[in-house]
């Protein structure tokens, strides 16, 4: 059976929030987007349809921002998704170790998602998070830094208990000279 | 330089708890230099875009333009909407300074936001943040909603007649968003091509209507120009590119980390002062300087080069983002220009078949020569290609995928030739 896709009374009156902040509707496909795949977990054609019908543009036009842009989920992925910077500042940092890890732990390819659903590993580009790599980004949204082994095997057990990652502020170091 | 990095005091994120809170700014002069303009000395807006102009704030964003003359580009109102879009898309490998703006001193960032729109006659301010920022555009819709409460943002501001609005603008994971048209197409919610230039953004820009884009740190840069004078400001670092530079150091250092100093830093000072120095006492192969579209450098040029344009311009090399990557002796350059062509293979956006084809060319060519099945003419060929998509592209994507490639299999040639293959010419 296809999936039913509808927005809450609630998040009805959130889109024409989102809406009065442009002059033109259109503008409001990107963050109704977010709203969708945060609510639905993907954006796959049926909650792009969604979206199109809402703000009342073209489906096609929805569906080539979708489609345009890494983020946002055009199937279903696995409840954790696991972003792995490869990007340089990570590779010279051990990203590729990283990576071979997970893969190994999990039991799947980079671009894979395990059978239960629960994780996918993807390795994607510079997250602007260069001075603490290797790191990687969980479901679009915390950044888990200076990765290890052993901060994976963490992470993951964590994940598995249903345990998310709170957010890690990265202070602005600031210079100490010897007679300060 | 004017003064030594030792005793200067970070403005852009100074040293206090809580910054971010708006009544801890306020408490420490934060909001006075838009009521210097408003309402204590009342600035007309030409004079506030010539204070600017004559700070000569060079945009932090990659391309270094005087943030002032940018602003006097803009035409004179004509009843119509005009808008500031401020570039918080932070994706050019290597660079993770706006993040710390939004963390640490979102209030600052603002304030300077009120004086550019003030002195443009802006209406609505976009920021556009990546989406993988999540946290920090949680944080920024915060500071702009308490911003509102205080009466900062909206009708009337400090019951003047000037009125502005503010809004945050999440992508969704695409570098080519931080060029500058096409962030305004991805604003208007659309796939984000790059425009044609001209028309400039100043003339047709977010939605047909005079726009103008500036980095996050250009913008935070500003109100410290309205509070201590142009000349203040230019008292920091090199006369011809001066100011504070949040620089992001990541790579094989012991420290690794966001930095405030004056422009015009030494690279040495940076990595082995600063940072201090490089992991395991190693020596340095290479700097690739402002992101992943800055030529690399060799590590035995690097003394006595400062990190403003014209110190790097003599090494052939640009500032970019001052997102400064160390990579030690140790260090596979051929492995490392092939991530870097990898990444702007995935990134080019398609539209212009130079880039779309040339991008892949490099990725493959670099991969083949990585793998150690390349060939030396194959060194030859990448640099044809380079010529084949320089300077025929709409934006400038193809170009930053063709500097590190081209500048790398010049520098470091012996590596490169280490890797390919010895051509066995058969006799016949
Ligand atoms: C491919 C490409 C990506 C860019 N990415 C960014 C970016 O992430 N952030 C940014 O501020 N500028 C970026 N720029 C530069 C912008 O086009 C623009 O010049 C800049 O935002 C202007 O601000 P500034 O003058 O204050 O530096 C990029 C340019 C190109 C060609
Ligand atoms: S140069 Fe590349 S990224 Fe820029 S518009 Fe053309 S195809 Fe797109
Ligand atoms: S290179 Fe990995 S976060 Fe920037």
């Amino acid at each position: 059976m296809a999936d039913t896709y509808e927005f809450s009374k609630e998040e009805l009156e959130q889109i024409e929030k989102i809406k009065s902040k442009y002059p033109e509707v259109q503008s409001a496909v990107m963050p109704v987007l977010w709203l969708a795949q945060d609510k639905f977990g993907h954006v796959d054609s049926d909650v792009q349809k969604l979206v199109a019908d809402t703000l009342g543009l073209p489906r096609a036009h929805v569906h080539g921002v979708a489609t345009f842009y890494t983020q946002y989920y055009k199937e279903k992925m696995g409840k954790y998704v696991l972003d792995v910077c490869g990007s340089f500042s990570c590779q010279v940092c051990g990203a590729q170790e990283i990576i071979r890890h997970l893969e190994e732990k999990l039991g799947i390819k980079e671009g894979e998602t395990t059978e239960d659903g629960m994780f996918s590993i993807r390795e994607v580009e510079c997250l602007g998070a260069c001075g603490y790599a290797p790191m990687l980004q969980v479901t679009n949204d915390k950044y888990v830094n200076h990765l290890t082994k052993e901060k994976i095997d963490k992470l993951i057990e964590d994940l598995k208990a249903g345990k998310e990652p709170e957010f890690e502020s990265m202070p602005v170091v600031y210079h100490q000279t010897s007679d300060s | 330089m004017a003064q030594d990095w030792k005793s200067f005091k970070p403005v852009l994120i100074p040293n206090i708890p809580d910054l971010a809170k708006i009544d801890v700014y306020e408490k420490n002069g934060g909001y006075s230099a838009i009521k210097k303009i408003l309402t204590d000395d009342k600035w007309d807006s030409q004079a506030v875009i010539s204070e600017v102009k004559e700070a000569n704030i060079r945009g932090r964003g990659g391309a270094g333009f005087n943030a002032g003359m940018k602003w006097s580009f803009m035409p004179e109102p004509d009843g119509g909407p005009r808008y500031l879009a401020a570039n918080g898309d932070e994706s050019e490998p290597g660079t993770f300074k706006d993040r710390k703006i939004f963390e640490f001193n979102p209030h600052l960032f603002i304030e300077g936001c009120l004086i550019a729109a003030y002195a443009m006659k802006i209406d609505a301010v976009y920021v556009y943040i990546r989406g993988e920022y999540r946290e920090f555009i949680n944080m920024m819709d915060k500071a702009i909603e308490d911003a509102y409460k205080k009466g900062y943002l909206g009708k009337n501001i400090l019951k003047s007649d000037f009125s502005v609005d503010m809004y945050t603008h999440s992508g969704a994971g695409a570098y080519i968003c931080g060029e500058e048209t096409s962030l305004m197409e991805s604003l208007e919610g659309k796939r984000g091509y790059p425009r044609v230039k001209p028309p400039f953004p100043a003339q047709k820009g977010l939605w047909g209507r005079p726009t103008t884009i500036n980095n996050i740190e250009t913008l935070a840069n500003v109100p410290h120009v309205i509070n201590n004078g142009a000349s203040w400001y230019k008292s920091i670092g090199p006369e011809n590119h001066p100011g504070p530079v949040l620089y992001g150091i990541s790579g094989h250092v012991n420290k690794p980390g966001v930095y405030e100093f004056p422009a015009g830093m030494k690279i040495t000072d940076l990595i082995h002062e600063v940072c201090g120095g490089v992991r395991g006492n190693k020596g340095i192969k290479a700097i690739i300087p402002g992101g992943a579209s800055t030529p690399p450098i060799r590590g035995d040029v690097i003394d006595g080069v400062t990190m403003d344009a014209d110190g790097l311009r003599e090494v052939g090399t640009l500032m970019g983002t001052a997102g400064m990557l160390v990579l030690d002796e140790d260090t596979d350059i051929v492995d490392v220009i092939t991530r870097i062509s990898h990444f702007f293979d995935h990134e080019s956006c398609g539209q212009c078949t130079p880039c779309r084809d040339g991008t892949g060319w490099l990725y493959k060519l670099m991969s083949k020569i990585n793998n150690g099945e390349g060939e030396m003419r194959d060194l030859d060929l990448l640099i044809d290609v380079c010529n084949k998509m320089e300077g025929r592209t709409i934006c400038a994507l193809a170009d930053a995928a063709c500097w590190p490639v081209r500048n790398a299999v010049e520098r470091f040639r012996e590596d490169f030739e280490a890797k390919c293959k010895k051509t066995v010419y058969a006799v016949a």
